[in-house]
């Protein structure tokens, strides 16, 4: 009954076991990679686990505030160095443990050459509401 | 008829259907679709016996369910095979629900989900809200945990203690969507008192009724949190403290201490103080000293450090700190307050950013980041 966030990244995490770039692979090995996502997802959704996935484009720009009255100042694209979130999932968990192990199953996606891609996950979890019996 | 008295009567009605043969998880279905039934039927048309109305609807659609499967010839021999139970058969179904809803074969989760739903009378789309996952999720977690206690025997006796933790999960989770949760468990824990005389029930019913009491003052109007210290106790429920009290007095009487008693009257020590200056912490400390007797929990000896420090003052509340974890949770803010309460305030201002940093929940971050932002700006001053 906690919340644990699974973020991939586009870059900025430490590099891949098998780290090639996705336009490097095959056809075929790009649609096992996809089937393995959607089936990992559709799995959660049967244990009960699921909460949310999404994906971002890796285009986008930096907005804040500029004053009163004026627009808000933008700047983009953004720099090669920056650190790039590709997508999320959002799962519900018994424990920290079985949120590692998930993120675990989910770095285990095929790439190049149909190997596991070992990919480094972030996992983070949420703040919760506070307990109502803490003394 | 209000919601809740509706589903009070939903362990009992499932009961009855599972004595009459059918299995849990198809009575359990069947009731869900009768009470949605009342729902819709009853403000039109209350029935005079509103169980024996659920019982003969939930029976229906039982069985229609039934012939739409290729139990037809099970059927037949089930047909009014029992007749209803009276008032003691419905007490032993509805202590048999907990148990069943609470098995150790399912996780904290499921257990918190299939409860809330087969004991609760709660849809799975109220509790899909309030644990904030989507509904098909939460229809998944209720299915599969039913699949897991598909084996289990309705009538095989329970550990009360598995039941008492999944409430007080329920209880202490404290998200609040349209459903109130602490309420629920309140009505929840209720109801097994009332379906099975146990004192550490007792204890844990007397321990949410004392914390509850306090709700309307922990939070500003802006969510942010009041600390104990700083409440009005004006606003606390005084009807909901006394309530407590006399339920942890029957249950101490009877000299069989439990965890959740000892936790209670902590709990009522608190209650009883007019200001936070007159709370008995001597008696405190003796309370958890009990608790830590039966418990042999970290988190105990940590909340009672931070008790000794305002019985003995804050010096013997660190000493009481040194043979514990720093990685506990809480342990930072404990260390914080106690060094703020001794007069070194550089090192309570560090304590207080870091404990806001392990902050597990949004309001303690906020909480202790405002404690460390005070002492520095004082420090300037």
């Amino acid at each position: 009954m906690a919340k644990y966030l699974l973020l991939k990244h586009y870059r900025g995490a430490p590099s891949a076991v098998n780290d090639v770039p996705m336009d490097k692979w095959a056809p075929e090995e790009i649609t096992a990679h996809i089937k393995y996502m959607n089936d990992f997802a559709a799995r959660l959704e049967k244990t009960g686990e699921f909460v949310d996935g999404q994906a971002l484009a890796p285009e986008g720009e930096w907005v804040r505030y500029d004053g009163e009255g004026r627009p808000p100042v933008t700047d983009g694209p953004f720099a090669e160095t920056k650190d790039l979130i590709a997508g999320w999932m959002i799962i519900d968990v018994d424990s920290r443990d079985r949120a590692v192990e998930l993120a675990g199953e989910l770095s285990a996606a095929p790439g190049a050459g149909g190997k596991p891609i070992h990919e480094w996950l972030e996992v983070r979890p949420f703040l919760t509401e506070m307990p109502t019996i803490t003394e | 008829m209000n919601s809740s008295l509706l589903r009070s009567l939903t362990p009992s009605v499932i009961g009855v259907l599972v004595r009459r043969g059918a299995d849990f998880a198809a009575a359990e279905d069947a009731v869900q679709d009768a009470l949605m039934e009342a729902v819709r039927a009853w403000p039109t048309a209350e029935p005079r016996d509103p169980k024996a109305w659920l019982i003969t609807v939930a029976w229906n659609r039982f069985l229609d369910a039934t012939r739409a499967d290729t139990a037809r010839r099970r059927r037949e021999d089930l047909v009014d095979a029992e007749p209803a139970p009276g008032p003691a058969a419905a007490a032993d179904d509805t202590l048999r629900l907990y148990f069943l809803c609470a098995h150790p074969s399912l996780t904290p989760s499921s257990a918190v989900a299939l409860t809330l739903r087969a004991v609760g009378g709660l849809t799975t789309r109220q509790i899909a809200e309030a644990y904030l996952v989507p509904e098909a999720t939460m229809a998944q977690r209720i299915s599969r945990a039913k699949k897991t206690v598909s084996t289990v025997r309705f009538d095989q006796p329970g550990d009360v203690a598995t039941v008492l933790r999944v409430l007080y999960l329920v209880f202490n989770e404290g998200y609040s969507g349209d459903v109130d949760l602490a309420a629920e468990a309140i009505r929840l824990t209720r109801q097994l008192s009332a379906a099975f005389d146990h004192p550490e029930v007792a204890g844990l019913l007397a321990l949410m009724l004392l914390h509850h009491a306090r709700r309307p003052a922990r939070t500003a109007p802006d969510g942010s949190l009041i600390p104990l210290a700083d409440q009005d106790r004006t606003r606390w429920d005084t009807s909901l403290i006394a309530e407590g009290v006399q339920i942890l007095q029957l249950a101490l009487s009877r000299d069989r201490l439990g965890e959740f008693q000892a936790q209670a009257a902590i709990a009522a020590l608190h209650a009883d103080a007019p200001t936070a200056e007159e709370t008995d912490w001597l008696q405190i400390v003796e309370w958890y000293d009990e608790l830590a007797a039966l418990t042999d929990s970290a988190v105990v000896r940590l909340n009672r450090a931070v008790a000794v420090g305002e019985a003995d003052g804050p010096q013997a509340g660190l000493a009481a700190l040194t043979p514990l974890d720093p990685s506990l949770p809480r342990y930072t803010a404990v260390a914080a307050h106690l060094h703020e309460r001794a007069g070194d305030l550089p090192t309570a201002a560090r304590l207080y950013a870091q404990a806001a940093r392990e902050a597990t929940n949004a309001a303690e971050r906020d909480h202790l980041t405002r404690q460390a932002a005070r002492l520095n700006t004082q420090g300037h001053a």
